[in-house]
């Protein structure tokens, strides 16, 4: 219980640090960075509380794809590097810096009091359906009521992934000038009145082609 | 102090969401980081099923953490393809000079 309650301390702490420094860091690329640590450990903090599926998943999706999304947007745009203050800005003076502070700790302390008033509920834990075994592997026991229970609502899910990537694609889609490109119309519809030529060459003289 | 439980996680989750909504609020600088602190308040909510499904003992929650975790990748793609987008247009993804929409 020692070790369990040293390794939560110590991947909570990291993914706290790592999730400020995401907010304030000045590079853009260090944003990144960071938020990759920050899925790093919560994801380890998953492996180590029981759900070692999603905590791989987390690895696969997050880390995999789209942290490295992110990094490629982020080195593409060129904004790696602002040179302006993250706290006060030069052009307009913003007054929504200190409403956001007080709004994000009043959202703080409501779910701080959420997770102490929860205990004098203990009569919500008795409604669960799907009980977690302890015979079979986390990854059995969801894909069991994964593709059983819930195959619409992941089948669902499978079409908002299929939507968003044809609609990043026609986002990002552009039909660029002046690119040699093959047309399949031009070449199939060609006749042979307008691809060959029969002439009458005078004797002496020659004819001139490609004029 | 040693025996780690829900509240535990559960505090972790709000320390981490009450970082991205500052983050939101705070951000001076690109609309990037403004998604990622959409990432990292997904990421609480994604602790907080985990953990009330561990300790409770039930299977759902982590289903649907999973499906928390397709709409956040796809809202990174679309967004990310937004950006992209209105960068090549406007030529800038500074947050104060997004004002085209006069907010």
């Amino acid at each position: 219980m020692v070790a369990h309650a040293i390794f939560f301390y110590i991947f909570s702490i990291i993914a706290v640090i790592s999730a400020i420094m995401v907010t304030v860091s000045k590079n853009t690329v260090h944003s990144v960075f960071f938020l990759i640590l920050d899925f790093i450990s919560i994801s380890c903090l998953f492996i180590m509380i029981g759900a070692e599926f999603l905590g791989m998943i987390m690895l696969i999706v997050y880390v995999g794809a789209v942290a490295v999304l992110f990094l490629f947007v982020v080195m593409m745009l060129n904004v790696a590097q602002q040179k302006n203050k993250w706290f006060n800005s030069e052009t307009t003076s913003s007054t929504h810096i200190p409403v956001g502070l007080i709004i994000s700790t009043i959202i703080f302390f409501e779910l701080i009091i959420v997770v102490g008033g929860w205990k004098y509920k203990p009569e919500l834990s008795d409604q669960n359906t799907t009980q977690i075994s302890n015979e079979i592997s986390n990854t059995h026991s969801l894909g069991q009521i994964l593709y059983t229970d819930y195959i619409h609502i992941f089948q669902i899910s499978g079409m908002i992934l299929l939507i968003a990537m044809i609609g990043a694609i026609v986002l990002t889609f552009r039909k660029r000038e002046g690119v040699k490109t093959q047309s399949y119309l031009k070449q199939i519809s060609r006749e042979r009145s307008e691809g060959i030529e029969v002439l009458e060459v005078p004797s002496n003289k020659g004819v001139k082609i490609d004029d | 102090m040693t025996e780690i439980g829900l509240g535990h996680y559960l505090t972790l989750g709000a320390v981490i969401f009450s970082i991205g909504v500052i983050g939101i609020f705070l951000n001076r600088k690109n609309i990037i980081v403004i998604l990622m602190s959409i990432e990292l308040i997904l990421l609480a909510v994604n602790i907080n099923l985990v953990s009330f499904s561990i300790y409770l003992g039930d299977l759902t929650g982590q289903v649907f953490t999973l499906f928390i975790l397709t709409v956040a990748a796809a809202e990174a793609a679309i967004g990310l393809a937004i950006i992209v987008v209105y960068y090549r247009n406007a030529g800038t993804i500074r947050v104060e000079e997004i004002d085209k929409l006069k907010g």
